[in-house]
């Protein structure tokens, strides 16, 4: 094992796929000679090439959609967006072509197609640049969803991505990209399946379940929540879609009370279906009503203290758990 | 003039004669109600698919819109997994699951059959990078009506090919109305060849009503992709002589301009030059009309017969599994189930609902409060 930031890791990830597999290339807007928006493609051009690390005009629609052509014919893209908040010009494309392909060709064409780059609101990017978008996937029979919150998350769920025969949403995170964490050194295949959640801190007295972002507000949560002598699981559930369910409903079993933290919209966000499935299926092992932090129902504004107020926090989250607890 | 790869024209005119028998056929089925949703037919058009395929390799990669009976039947997808589609049998062209406006045909490179206008045009830039990525000299066929070439996806594709110079052939069949909407209420300029030029890349006029215009000028074009690709657009003036779809009556133009039409029709025009060369008599022409009649007859004996789509396969085609890619879909009259597919194992492929695979924990009798 060796300490590396998350942008690191996703640096790892895709060098090792591309050399791994010819039929895998990178295509974005500024991938190539600009190293990336974020710098997550740094030195992928100089070591692969311009066939293969490829710079697009800045047209969505249009390069995601030359991706799922390609990948018609057996390539296996993948295609980077500067944020997620752009994916919106190619939505047509992420939840008409890729995802349905399969169905509409009656299983003839599966589409192996790898969407990558930061989603949901960073720092004061204001309401165009700022969209977590995993709801809106999430609805969407035919894609998968990953939202790594750790350097060795990243890795594994982005190497799994690449490698699945199915369209893949690597949702990253734009203020994870400087964290370090540990990941195994760079001999080791690193594969993390899609589907299986983390159990990041155990605990007995509520289960806090968290992704992305959320993931470190719901661990200091817990910090200070067992100051306060109440013990919080934390789940980070690493994939959106598919969901593991056997995770969530093991973790519930054993505390009996949850708090959904979720760096989504509240109106039909992640935390809904959660608590839907939850009540469905496990509801006489709640001894509380779910409690969901997300955002606050607005577009986001720009005014900082303003931005602090929408999106969800640790003391949201501390406050969610003691009306419970 | 350049034309490497013709074929035989007789067997094309039996072609575009099996496509007009066909959408004919399937036209007077969807008043019978045994085809649901929307349905567009190609009459009138035939020159175009006939004569693109007859310049192409079988192995070119094809894809157009949703008027899509004809490039199916073209690319030699046979009436009965047409029809089968149409009536949304298993042993359909797309086991049932696209209908007439999604037809696939792995096997015979026919990419579909795309309902969203214009939204198919970044994926024809797709596959033809893919052919100069892997330095093959495939060209793709990209068909398109007059009324994508004003949505962005097809600019963006344009510029993209243009830029990367992709093998890639942007036929844009233009019968002059986007449903009821006329090309000169829709576009800004004149002429709708000039937008090749925005992209740089040569753009031509051909009358879409003759089948050896458009193969002689495709031919001309394709032989120049496979030395150096690059991207081409090709205007094909045609006209379709029924509505937009089913529901449509047309009633935007006149009974004049569709006689005018009607003079030119394009299996009318390549019979006569046959005939006129001594290369085709009218009992020969006679035997392939009816030989299409009867294939289209036979199709929908077929269609009727076969079974539908088996229910438990509803979440078959979601997801594919690890190790898995797509399955070409293969013809056999006697087939009425699809092969096997194994789920991954966890997760949404293998469940319903998003990941039902779940098995719910044990669950305890309920505490008091």
């Amino acid at each position: 094992m060796r300490e590396i930031t998350y942008r690191q890791a996703l640096n790892e990830a895709l060098a090792e796929e591309i050399a791994r597999d010819p039929n895998v290339f990178l295509m974005g807007e500024e991938v190539a000679e600009y190293n990336g928006a974020y710098k997550v493609s740094q030195g992928l051009l100089d070591r692969f090439g311009a066939e293969r690390i490829i710079d697009t005009p800045i047209s969505e629609n249009g390069f995601a959609g030359l991706g799922i052509g390609a990948a018609m014919v057996g390539l296996r893209p993948i295609v980077e967006f500067m944020t997620f908040s752009f994916s919106l010009v190619a939505f047509d494309q992420i939840v008409n072509n890729a995802p349905n392909m399969l169905t509409m060709s009656g299983g003839q064409f599966n589409i192996p197609i790898t969407f990558r780059g930061p989603n949901g609101p960073a720092h004061q990017l204001g309401a165009t640049h700022s969209h977590a978008t995993e709801c809106l996937y999430a609805n969407v029979p035919g894609l998968k969803i990953c939202t790594p919150a750790t350097p060795r998350d990243a890795k594994g769920l982005l190497k799994t991505a690449i490698r699945d025969n199915n369209p893949v949403l690597v949702l990253e995170f734009e203020l994870f990209y400087s964290q370090k964490g540990q990941v195994e050194d760079e001999d080791v295949d690193l594969l993390i399946p899609l589907g299986e959640a983390a159990t990041r801190r155990e605990g007995s007295d509520v289960t806090i379940i968290s992704y992305a972002q959320t993931v470190p507000m719901a661990l200091a949560a817990a910090e200070q929540l067992a100051g306060e002598k109440i013990n919080a699981e934390v789940i980070d559930l690493r994939s959106i879609k598919p969901l593991d369910w056997p995770a969530v409903f093991a973790s519930v079993s054993k505390t009996h009370r949850v708090v959904i933290a979720e760096q989504d919209r509240p109106f039909c966000g992640v935390g809904a279906e959660i608590t839907y499935r939850i009540q469905q299926e496990i509801f006489d092992e709640l001894d509380a009503p779910i409690q969901r932090v997300a955002q606050e129902d607005v577009p986001m504004p720009y005014n900082e203290r303003l931005e602090q107020a929408v999106l969800p926090n640790t003391e949201k989250i501390v406050a969610a758990v003691k009306k419970i607890c | 003039m350049a034309q490497p790869e013709q074929r035989d024209e007789v067997e094309m005119l039996a072609m575009m004669l099996l496509i007009r028998r066909f959408e004919e056929r399937a036209s007077q089925q969807y008043q019978a109600q045994k085809i649901g949703g929307f349905c567009h037919l190609y009459i009138g058009q035939e020159a175009v698919v006939a004569g693109a395929v007859a310049a192409t390799r079988p192995d070119d990669y094809l894809i157009t819109a949703y008027r899509d009976h004809a490039h199916a039947l073209a690319r030699g997808t046979s009436a009965n997994a047409c029809m089968a589609e149409l009536f949304g049998k298993v042993t359909g062209c797309s086991r049932g699951l696209g209908g007439s406006m999604h037809f696939f045909d792995k096997a015979n490179h026919m990419y579909g059959g795309h309902a969203i206008v214009g939204a198919h045009v970044p994926l024809a830039a797709g596959m033809a990078f893919a052919s100069k990525y892997r330095k093959e000299d495939r060209v793709t066929l990209c068909f398109f009506g007059d009324g994508a070439i004003n949505q962005g996806g097809f600019h963006e594709a344009l510029n993209l090919a243009g830029l990367f110079k992709l093998p890639v052939i942007f036929i844009c069949e233009n019968n002059f109305f986007a449903m009821g909407t006329s090309v000169k209420r829709s576009t800004s300029l004149k002429e709708i060849v000039d937008r090749a030029e925005g992209y740089d890349m040569p753009g031509e006029v051909v009358d879409g009503m003759s089948f050896r215009e458009v193969r002689d000028k495709l031919g001309e074009i394709i032989a120049s992709i496979r030395k150096d690709p690059h991207p081409a657009f090709v205007e094909a003036r045609t006209y379709r002589y029924r509505g937009h779809s089913m529901s449509d009556p047309a009633s935007y133009r006149t009974k004049e301009e569709l006689e005018k039409y009607r003079e030119e029709d394009p299996i009318t025009r390549l019979r006569a030059q046959l005939s006129r060369e001594g290369k085709l008599t009218n009992e020969q022409f006679d035997k392939l009309d009816k030989s299409a009649k009867e294939q289209v007859m036979a199709s929908v004996k077929f269609a009727e017969k076969s079974a539908e789509p088996p229910l438990e396969d509803l979440y078959k085609y979601t997801y594919v599994g690890d190790g898995e890619s797509g399955v070409a879909f293969e013809e056999s009259s006697e087939r009425t189930t699809v092969p096997a597919r194994k789920t991954s194992a966890r997760g949404t492929a293998s469940s319903k609902n998003n990941g039902d695979s779940a098995e719910p924990v044990a669950t305890r009798s309920r505490k008091k409060a």
